[in-house]
């Protein structure tokens, strides 16, 4: 099987001309390169398998630079980034695996099934780790709901989210879905899996041991989502509407089976390493896996089980069909590997093995189609770092005073005010969304949608684990290194309202074309902020993913890098809701309000106006605000605690307020010790690093953030009223819970319910 | 024995609630399509099988759909088309 | 006391029903093979939530016809208690252990929430540790739903009470369809004629913990255990 022969042409197969290799996504230079790797001209196959390997999607040739410079390490990290998913030890011989991952270009074409189909790959990457995946997140980005093609995406996206996760029986258990128009025609779907697993079952994606077979696994292999990898690494346009083609079909009950069954294998000791076949399918899982083992292998596509007839190696190299893998077991364990598959109705064939000679092989029967030498398909690939200049409007939006916007007459009542923000369908409850998920399903949900973090319990422990997705393109569009810095902070203090220290960062950065200098600027300054963070925080990043050529006939979409944090709650008593739970109880606020307004929700929902620079982040006062926190927290002196941010202190004030909605608490604040700020800054500012908390032992609470050096104040009471009340400023007001209530929970509903006879939502007819 | 292709349709009984017919309906109101009464949404199926001949092809697929495809409770059938063999 | 929890392919409340009966109940559970004939001498049999099969066709409909089946009805038969929960109703509706069939929720969209239930009668095999009227919080999770039966069969269970559990909350004069999912007379879990199998779409696995927001379905599992230890 190892004996060198040529690489022959296939008959039939087109030439190569510059016309194709540019069809290919592939540069003169980058064609030079390949040449000089290969020392002729490559086949069409080979052609095929380089444009996959080498695409933005598979070789990140314009982030890596930049994630090189990103935080990796702490101890407790027993894997960073370049697997499936990034892993961390809890403790008790117990770790997390976890990984985010985009599915932006499929769902904008059909978004039931690119939203399905990202969740299925996300679940791939985790429990191939050896991982059983115990929470899905999500973190969305829509146009406005005001356009019947947003709202269909929209219903699409969520529901495609809800039939997989839901039929796998995987809680999806927290997540964030803002509305601009900036995506719209470009909506970012981004899915993070959460798993636990034991240290000791940790399993690697390395191809390794000559001789050992090279096993597909799962379903055959059909025509669909070839070229998936280099689609996701173009622009969208008008022209993608036609390659719909291109969209993998998910069956969430062979991902179900295939589950278990992968469990089953790594921990049977029959397989050495397992990788999903994802973006550029068996290519990428077979170059990656022998890559990172440093060996060759040599694959025949005669034997890799197909859907369709005459599929050419081309096809079945490149093939994106949903809920495959792929498996090195140990040579001689071909029949165990087998039976654990048969068991569970999957089927399982020998396509190639593990070699000495250093060269990775595809060979059609006797015929080889391509060869290339070592492991340089993968390491070879080109990077880039391209010019990088912030566009001169940005400069300009930002330097903006928006500070001299004159206040609407309606805002003289800043009850109207809030209940526009409450209403905003950013800002507003997501329960349409969330309701469409099993959120408690495998029954470890403690804290499930709805709140800051989500929290599941880790059996067998008083432990639990927090988990929040994060982001904010506005703030990252107007002063990305601000944006960037700010969605860990904020990722990390939701993880902490719920009583978790925060741990380690997955994230999906999700831009524009980079090679347009503004947008490479963005990418670039946004990677920065996020090392600054994650460092000061000291959360580092364990993976992630990239997601370039965001971008519409209308120009990029807003950079919009998402944060996945992954914290632990040392007990179970410390596990923290964000709403008041207890009439009498004293409201504090960490941190200091301020007056500005830069790039807030307030001024894009009440004056349309995206400007002004974002709030400033100080890593080391969001670090002190996290210990005090948590100490507090430890201490048994906190009933709730909420992050307040978007939308500002009164936003804040309410969600606590009516967030339980069957049992709304009323509460009283007085605010004159910042009489002096102005009214709108205090109320609808985002100043970072605050959290809202209530609490009977206000004085041990203002105590423990003194002893961190956190500003802190009582502000007010939770009075258990049917009202909120605001005192102590210029213009005090009272608005009942009834009304927050009304705009909060019933703004999308009403908003969906003009489509809801859009049964065109989900094309398809047939039962869940 | 002749390969044979029966299209089956599967739809909800009259007359219970068909939510999805309704939201259909009224979406093909909002378009504009005024005239439309009801809708239903059911299901299509095409089977192919290997039969004696016509009569039992299609005996067969009504046994198919009393014992699995349809829900008796809740859906009738109907065969829609019989392809193959000699007409 | 064992109780035999079916896993069929797709299934995936089975480790939470699981939990419930070891954990919470600590009784003796073990998993069946749907492909198996054995009931491994399970005293009671629960058929656990998920999408067997996919909801391919109909939820339950490629379920009812697995290996372990024939012996689950035969179970049945001999006055076995069963308790199917969610997917588990759904294909014991469709193997025609109870009467009537779960449709597409009225919503057309999957629900998942806690909900509010009203115990309808205490006086059988899976209510005995309830009151009559008592009030619970037990999640639901499913797409489809929505209880349908002809008008017989619906008088005859409320004649013999039958219907165990009712959503709550509709108030006067609601609509027949204002409950979670749209059930006819708001029902979420029948009794079959010999009163021996259960079919509930809300989770009682699921409600066993205050920790994770109720422990109000443990009455189900120890209503059974007093039963079949009796």
């Amino acid at each position: 099987m190892t004996a060198s022969r040529p690489v022959q042409p296939r008959p039939g197969d087109p030439a190569i001309t510059p016309a194709l290799i540019a069809e290919h996504g592939i540069t003169d230079e980058e064609y030079r390169r390949l040449v000089e790797m290969l020392g002729r001209a490559p086949t069409f196959t080979e052609l095929g398998v380089v444009s996959a390997l080498w695409s933005e999607h598979c070789s990140y040739k314009h982030s890596r630079p930049l994630l090189r410079t990103l935080p990796t390490n702490a101890a407790y990290v027993l894997q960073g980034p370049g697997e499936n998913a990034g892993v961390i030890a809890i403790g008790d011989g117990l770790a997390v695996a976890f990984k985010i991952e985009s599915h932006n270009h499929p769902s904008a074409v059909e978004p039931y099934q690119g939203a399905a189909t990202g969740v299925g790959g996300i679940l791939r990457d985790v429990f191939t780790m050896g991982a059983r995946p115990i929470a899905m997140l999500n973190s969305l980005r829509f146009g406005s709901l005001d356009s019947a093609r947003v709202r269909y995406l929209f219903g699409g996206v969520v529901k495609g989210i809800g039939d997989y996760g839901n039929c796998v029986g995987v809680p999806t258990v927290a997540g964030e879905v803002v509305f601009d128009p900036a995506y719209e025609g470009n909506p970012l779907v981004n899915a993070m899996c959460v798993g636990l697993l034991r240290e000791s079952e940790l399993m690697r994606a390395v191809a390794q041991g000559v001789g050992n077979p090279i096993i597909a696994v799962g379903a055959r292999t059909g025509r669909d989502g070839i070229h998936g990898a280099s689609f996701a690494s173009e622009d969208l346009s008008e022209a993608n509407e036609a390659k719909r083609p291109r969209v993998q079909v998910g069956d969430p009950f062979t991902e179900k089976l295939l589950l278990e069954a992968s469990l089953e294998l790594i921990h049977s000791g029959h397989i050495v390493a397992i990788q999903d076949m994802g973006a550029a399918g068996l290519t990428s899982s077979s170059a990656e896996m022998a890559a990172r083992g440093d060996v060759g292998v040599t694959i025949d596509v005669e034997k890799v089980p197909v859907r369709e007839p005459n599929m050419t190696p081309y096809e079945i190299l490149l093939s994106e069909s949903q809920e495959r893998m792929l498996v090195v077991a140990i040579k001689g364990h071909e029949d165990a590997v087998r039976a654990i598959l048969e068991k569970w109705d999957l089927t399982a064939s020998v396509i190639g093995e593990v070699i000495a000679e250093p060269v990775y092989r595809v060979t059609e029967g006797d015929r080889v189609v391509a060869e290339f030498p070592g492991t340089r398909l993968v390491t070879d690939c080109p990077t880039y770092t391209p010019p990088a200049a912030e566009h001169p409007d940005i400069v300009a939006l930002r330097a903006r005073d928006v500070s001299a916007i004159a206040e609407r007459p309606e805002e003289r009542d800043p009850a109207w005010t809030l209940l526009q923000l409450l209403s905003s369908p950013t800002l507003a409850n997501k329960a349409w969304v969330y309701r469409q998920y099993d959120s408690s399903v495998r029954t470890n949900t403690v804290v499930g949608p709805g709140g800051d973090a989500a929290v599941l319990r880790v059996r067998g422990t008083d432990r639990a684990i927090a988990v929040k997705t994060d982001g904010n393109g506005r703030y990252t569009y107007l002063d990305p290194r601000a944006g960037a810095r700010i969605a860990v902070a904020e990722a990390a203090r939701n993880v902490a309202c719920a009583g978790g220290r925060p741990m380690a960062v997955t994230n999906n950065l999700n831009f524009g074309n980079p090679r347009k200098p503004d947008v490479y600027f963005q990418l670039r300054e946004a990677v920065a902020g996020m090392a600054e963070a994650c460092a000061a925080l000291g959360t580092p990043v364990t993976g992630g993913n990239v997601s370039l050529y965001n971008e519409t006939p209308r120009g990029a979409i807003y950079p919009t890098p998402v944060i996945g944090m992954v914290g632990v709650v040392d007990r179970l008593a410390h596990v923290t809701r964000s709403a008041f739970a207890h009439a009498g109880d004293a409201i504090v606020l960490l941190g200091e309000p301020t007056a500005s307004i830069g790039a807030s929700e307030y001024l894009q929902r009440v004056h349309g106006t995206v400007a002004g620079a974002p709030p400033a982040c100080d890593l080391a006062a969001e670090r002190a605000l996290i210990d005090a926190l948590l100490d507090a927290i430890g201490a048994g002196d906190v009933r709730s605690a909420h992050d307040c941010a978007d939308g500002g202190l009164a936003v804040a004030l309410a969600e606590c307020a009516i967030m339980d909605r069957d049992h709304p608490l009323g509460a009283r604040v007085d605010l004159s010790p910042w009489r002096g700020l102005p009214l709108r800054g205090l109320l609808f500012g985002e100043a970072q690093g605050r959290v809202l908390l209530s609490t009977p032992h206000a004085e041990r609470v203002l105590a423990a953030a003194g002893r961190h050096g956190v500003p802190a104040r009582a502000i007010g009471t939770v009075t258990g009223g049917p009202s909120l009340e605001v005192a102590g400023t210029a213009r005090p007001f009272t608005v009942p819970l009834d009304r927050l209530a009304d705009a909060y929970f019933e703004s999308i509903p009403r908003i969906m319910a003009r489509t809801a006879s859009a049964a065109s939502d989900s094309p398809a007819t047939t039962a869940v | 024995m002749t390969r044979f292709r029966v299209s089956l349709h599967v739809t909800p009984r009259r007359g219970l609630l068909d939510p999805q017919g309704k939201a259909v309906t009224d979406a093909l109101h909002t378009l504009g399509f005024a005239a439309v009464r009801d809708v239903h949404v059911g299901r299509h199926i095409v089977v192919e099988l290997d039969a004696a001949d016509r009569p039992a092809a299609e005996r067969e697929a009504r046994r198919m759909c009393a014992k699995l495809l349809a829900n008796p409770v809740t859906e009738d059938f109907e065969i829609a088309a019989v392809e193959g063999g000699a007409a | 006391m064992k109780f035999g929890i079916v896993t069929f392919p797709g299934s995936n409340c089975d480790y939470d029903a699981y939990r419930a009966v070891v954990e919470v109940l600590g009784e003796e559970a073990e998993f069946l093979w749907h492909k198996e004939h054995d009931l491994r001498d399970a005293d009671v049999v629960i058929l656990p939530g998920g999408f067997s099969y996919g909801d391919y066709l109909r939820p339950g409909a490629i379920a009812r016809f697995s290996p372990i089946m024939t012996e689950v009805v035969a179970h049945a038969r001999r006055g076995g208690p069963v308790l199917g929960i969610c997917n588990g109703f759904q294909i014991a509706c469709e193997a025609g252990l109870l009467p009537g069939a779960l449709l597409r929720n009225a919503g057309l969209k999957f629900v998942c929430e806690p909900v509010r239930l009203r115990v309808e009668n205490a006086a059988t095999m899976f209510t005995s540790r309830y009151r009559a009227g008592q009030e619970l919080t037990i999640p639901i999770a499913h797409g489809d739903g929505r209880y349908t039966a002809d008008d017989q069969t619906l008088a005859r269970l409320e004649g013999e009470g039958r219907v165990l559990f009712r959503y709550v909350g509709g108030g006067p004069g609601a609509d027949e369809w204002w409950s979670p999912n749209g059930s006819m007379r708001a029902i979420a879990g029948i009794v079959s004629d010999e009163g021996n199998v259960l079919g509930m779409m809300p989770h009682p696995e699921r409600a066993v913990n205050e920790l994770l927001g109720s422990a109000d379905g443990i009455g189900v599992f120890e209503s059974v255990l007093s039963r079949v230890n009796a």
